[in-house]
């Protein structure tokens, strides 16, 4: 039991993370690979005070190093749900942690749902490939690949004995050359009751399960009852959210999406989970 | 009262003794499902006497979770007399069971 699990390993995040550790606050922040954050991807970050000139990859990996030096535990994987039991229980993956707090500092996730997919998830929708991929052994099943790792998830169902199809709109790196792939960027879930084919571009791939594979879930669908505004997590002054012990900060919680603002706005979320804490 | 863990022949025995029923599909590599474990077996304690709270492994029983449509786990299905009441599936929060078991015994 942590007393504060974070999901994201941003600006916010790491800041937040920094927080309670100097509050001497046990934390493991939950996050996809530094590679797959969007400031790792800008060529140059001009606007963060005393640190002129670096890169998106350089001040990240500062911000890193800073969180792992003050005693920041780390774990790579996506949150696929939550429940609030004494505290928080999260599934990362097929693994379970548990916390006192939460902080959401995941960014801003752009993708919409697909037609389909919000009245048919626990119906052949699913977003986590380890949990349900047992489920559909010797069934078609299609891979909707919109995260890094994707293809590896698809080659965990293949070699489970799942017959897989892959679907993304870029070529994927990493799929086992047996699954075939289909480009496709127009998606639709097909089905009555429970999935009976994926829609790509118009044509039809019938399948009985669609692991829909993002690089995050959306937080309003890992956390019930969480207030949104303008598409935004709502936050008052203090970070706290519409749910009792959760927090957040960064982009997830509006603009402007900037590092500075980010780092603020994980101090204040670090601090308010802190006196959560006490 | 301890969950019950049922097999085929047992989940039919005590589907057909009536009454209400709550039953976890579920399996052990599933995390998920363990997370919701703790939740089940306080469920199992509160409705002592009013619903049998049951678990299915859907591995050692996957005839028995195709006949109930489980296509993602957890899966809780609520039975009254035999028959499917209502459902609920993956992670949620205890409230919701209770409001659905409350629901279906006529508080």
């Amino acid at each position: 039991m942590y007393d504060c699990i974070i999901i994201g390993g941003g600006p916010a995040g790491l800041s937040a993370a920094i927080q309670l550790r100097r509050r001497n606050r046990s934390v493991l922040v939950v996050s996809n690979p530094a590679a797959q954050n969007p400031l790792s991807k800008a060529e140059k970050i001009d606007n963060y005070l005393g640190l002129p000139g670096l890169t998106g990859a350089e001040l990240l990996e500062r911000f890193q190093q800073h969180a792992e030096d003050a005693g920041v535990e780390f774990k790579t994987g996506r949150v696929i749900s939550t429940m609030a039991f004494d505290g928080w229980m999260l599934n990362v993956g097929a693994e379970v942690y548990q916390a006192k707090a939460l902080i959401l500092a995941a960014g801003v996730t752009r993708a919409a749902k697909y037609p389909g997919e919000q009245e048919l998830l626990g119906h052949g929708v699913s977003y986590c490939a380890t949990c349900d991929g047992m489920l559909y052994r010797k069934k078609p099943v299609v891979v909707v690949g919109r995260s890094a790792d994707a293809p590896q998830e698809a080659n965990y169902l293949a070699e489970i004995g799942c017959q897989v199809t892959y679907v993304s709109p870029q070529q994927p790196k990493g799929l086992n050359p047996e699954i075939p792939y289909v480009k496709a960027n127009r998606l639709a879930v097909e089905g009555e009751g429970s999935v009976e084919a994926l829609t790509a571009d118009g044509a039809k791939l019938p399948c009985q399960g669609v692991f829909i594979l993002r690089d995050s879930v959306a937080p309003t669908d890992l956390i019930p009852g969480l207030e949104t505004e303008g598409g935004y997590i709502k936050v008052n002054r203090h970070m706290e959210t519409s749910v009792s012990g959760v927090f957040a900060a960064g982009d997830c919680t509006g603009k402007p999406l900037q590092v500075s603002k980010a780092v603020g706005e994980g101090l204040v979320a670090g601090d308010s989970a802190d006196k959560f804490l006490d | 009262m301890a969950v019950k863990h049922f097999d085929d022949v047992s989940f039919k025995a005590a589907a057909a003794q009536g009454g209400v029923m709550l039953v976890d599909f579920w399996a052990d590599w599933c995390g998920p499902c363990r997370m919701l474990a703790p939740v089940i077996d306080q469920l199992a304690d509160e409705y002592e006497g009013k619903v049998i709270v049951g678990k299915v492994n859907v591995d050692d029983e996957p005839e028995l979770a195709a006949a109930y449509g489980v296509m993602s786990i957890p899966n809780i299905v609520i039975l009254k007399d035999g028959k499917e009441a209502d459902r609920l599936i993956g992670v949620q929060p205890k409230g919701n069971f209770t409001a659905k078991l409350d629901a279906v015994l006529g508080k």
